[in-house]
């Protein structure tokens, strides 16, 4: 079997004593973001990512990827204990988590929400391995006008899978592409919307908008109010959950792990949906739907499966085809960027080592997350004393020493900072940051290939609806888009938005 | 027939994509738009910038049609002292050098919180100097001077 092949490469890759170290230092940084409310994934591995240039590539996507699904483990622990998500994605864990946690079961809520992640986490590294190869030979069969349509696919799904209001998420998008177009032109060499200002010749750096709409935005958002947290850590006594709570656990989490699974792939998707589908599934197939929000077990179970899931099975656009799904991803594309690798589908063939061995990773960084995490919840609960005044000026300092140490350029602290207000004050409005990040991102790969394609077929717009590959891509993104603008799907999506709240 | 004010959000929102939109059409146009075979570097970017301006007419349609509450009001006090934390980074640290651009960054950002006191200020600012300069110059070897050009040699 070819699999076992190339996985027995990856775990002999995975498993070197340095390639283990990082990928336990990705997951405990990971952890540890996850826990603290207010830094998420999309900073860390933007703050670390001058770092992984004195790593082997190889390394420093291990640890960059435990970072990634690492969060999602710690916001379910802050989610659970004091009711306030640590990670975005933890959100629906928070509902009935934190009432399992007032009713004395805190404990087995974290050992739930472990399991559950575990068993998801696995089964999705699975699938990774199996899908990459052929999904990987398909790509190779891309030409630029496939390419453009798979990319306004991924960007139609992140828009109508973004919170709020869609037509402002379409805004926000194509905002994003249009800060993408400033820089040097690459066909002719001309500045494009650089006010003059000689520091935006190479456009704005993708770290520094990441730190600022995501971390200095949410930093802001922090301060507005100062909460109190209400931490339920008197008795988390017993992690063992029952017989009967295991019983209990099973469907939700072999329902959490195949919805996340397949809305971790979609681009703009990733755990959060996931989360939430899970949730409103549970809750509808429920024989007791009264329990939810009161301590409901698959409403923990679930949405932990769920959102571990969506966070692996993510990778593969990403492996597969160099197109990263969410924020978090399009990160691990400047890291490879950093380390000479062309994200896409050559990579597995050119890089099986690199390729494998993140799989292999993966699966290694779940299994230390349930072994690390049970015992030291108690460590990590302590972090949560940490006062939001001492947290918040420590990031400060990280996040301008991160982006200084990209390129040693002071115009992208200036970026930080205007994009840090840009982002605050558009949140304020309803406009989410992830669609403009997504179309930042994708904005130059898109407008390349559509160039090109337009330059291949002398200018013919149809070609897109003629190619067979590209036409049906085409419409489902025509489909996707005219289904979330139609009022009643629309009416539908905002009250499984508003479950948030 | 009493007019009911628009929605503030959809309003804002709106006239800020109509804005953003004419701006980039304008920068477009002067770029060169070329024709479909021979894209010039303006084509995609007009393209994407009347798209802009379609949306924001949307939304700022919609700001007529309901009102929702306002959002909450700013924080004042974190906008003014966290957003210019890294620009005085960096605009400091080559001359300051690391450690003093760290400090001055710190302590900058602690006063963002109203119940920070001047002693635990410059304590949080010391030790988070103390720390990254560590971590960063020392542990991950980050090439830059700890003491600037524009400190005077001991």
């Amino acid at each position: 079997m070819e699999l076992f092949s190339n996985l027995a490469t990856g775990f002999a890759a995975a498993t070197t004593l340095y390639n283990l170290l990082f990928c336990l230092a990705g997951v405990m940084i990971g952890t540890l973001i996850g826990v603290l409310p207010g830094i998420g994934a999309t900073a860390t591995i933007a703050i670390l990512l001058p770092i992984t240039y004195q790593l082997e590539p190889i390394s420093s996507l291990i640890m960059l990827a435990g970072i990634y699904y690492g969060a999602q483990y710690g916001g379910s622990t802050t989610a659970i204990l004091i009711n306030m998500p640590g990670e975005s994605s933890a959100a629906v864990t928070a509902i009935d988590g934190y009432q399992m946690a007032r009713n004395g079961r805190a404990g087995v809520a974290l050992a739930i929400a472990a399991i559950g992640s575990f068993v998801a986490g696995t089964f999705a590294t699975l699938l990774v391995a199996i899908f990459a190869k052929p999904l990987t030979a398909i790509a190779l069969e891309f030409g630029p006008a496939e390419y453009f349509s798979l990319m306004v696919l991924g960007l139609v799904f992140s828009t109508a899978l973004a919170h709020g209001s869609i037509v402002k998420a379409l805004g926000m998008l194509l905002l994003g592409l249009l800060l993408s177009m400033v820089g040097t032109d690459l066909y002719t060499g001309e500045y494009r919307f650089t006010l003059g200002i000689d520091g935006f010749a190479d456009g704005l750096e993708v770290v520094a908008v990441a730190v600022g709409v995501f971390g200095i935005a949410e930093i802001l958002r922090n301060l507005e109010n100062p909460t109190s947290r209400d931490l339920v850590t008197r008795h988390i006594s017993s992690l063992m959950p029952t017989r009967e709570d295991f019983r209990a656990i099973v469907g939700p989490i072999v329902r959490g792990t195949g919805i996340g699974s397949v809305l971790g792939i979609l681009p703009g998707g990733g755990p959060i949906l996931a989360a939430f589908a899970s949730y409103t599934i549970e809750k509808r197939v429920s024989n007791k739907p009264g329990d939810f929000g009161r301590g409901a077990i698959a409403g923990v179970a679930g949405p932990e499966s769920a959102n571990n899931a969506g966070a692996q099975t993510s990778f593969i656009p990403l492996l597969t085809l160099g197109i990263p799904a969410n924020p978090v991803l399009a990160m691990l594309i400047g890291a490879m960027f950093i380390q000479g690798i062309v994200p896409g589908p050559n990579v597995v063939v050119e890089q099986p080592t690199l390729f494998w061995g993140i799989i292999a990773s993966m699966w290694i960084g779940n299994l230390m997350l349930v072994v690390l995490n049970l015992p030291l919840v108690g460590m990590w609960v302590k972090l949560l004393s940490i006062p939001y005044n001492v947290l918040f000026p420590a990031v400060m300092v990280f996040c301008a020493i991160g982006v200084f140490s990209v390129h040693s350029n002071s115009y992208d602290l200036i970026v930080v900072s205007l994009f840090g207000l840009a982002g605050y004050l558009l949140g304020k409005i309803g406009c989410e940051p992830a669609p403009l990040m997504l179309g930042f991102i994708l904005g130059p790969m898109l407008e390349e290939n559509l160039r090109r394609a337009m330059t291949m077929y002398r200018g013919d717009p149809t070609i897109f609806f003629v190619r067979p590959i590209s036409a049906v891509l085409m419409m489902l993104a025509l489909m996707v888009l005219a289904l979330t603008l139609l009022p009643n799907i629309r009416r539908k999506r905002e009250e499984i938005f508003q479950e948030e709240d | 027939m009493k007019a009911r004010s628009p929605d503030f959000s959809n309003f804002v929102c709106g006239g800020f994509f109509v804005i953003v939109g004419l701006l980039f059409t304008f920068g477009s146009v002067g770029l060169g738009i070329g024709t479909s075979v021979g894209m010039g570097p303006g084509y995609f970017p007009l393209f994407l910038s009347i798209a802009l301006i379609l949306i924001g007419i949307a939304v700022l349609g919609s700001a007529f049609g309901s009102a929702s509450a306002r959002p909450s009001a700013l924080a004042w006090r974190g906008v003014l002292f966290i957003l210019p934390a890294p620009l005085v980074f960096g605009l400091t640290v080559r001359g300051l050098g690391f450690v003093p651009a760290l400090f001055i960054t710190a302590f900058l950002a602690t006063f963002a919180s109203t119940t920070m006191r001047l002693p635990a200020a410059v304590l949080l600012s010391v030790a988070l100097t103390v720390f990254s300069t560590l971590v960063f110059s020392y542990v991950l070897g980050l090439p830059y001077a700890l003491f600037g050009s524009w400190l005077p040699r001991l």
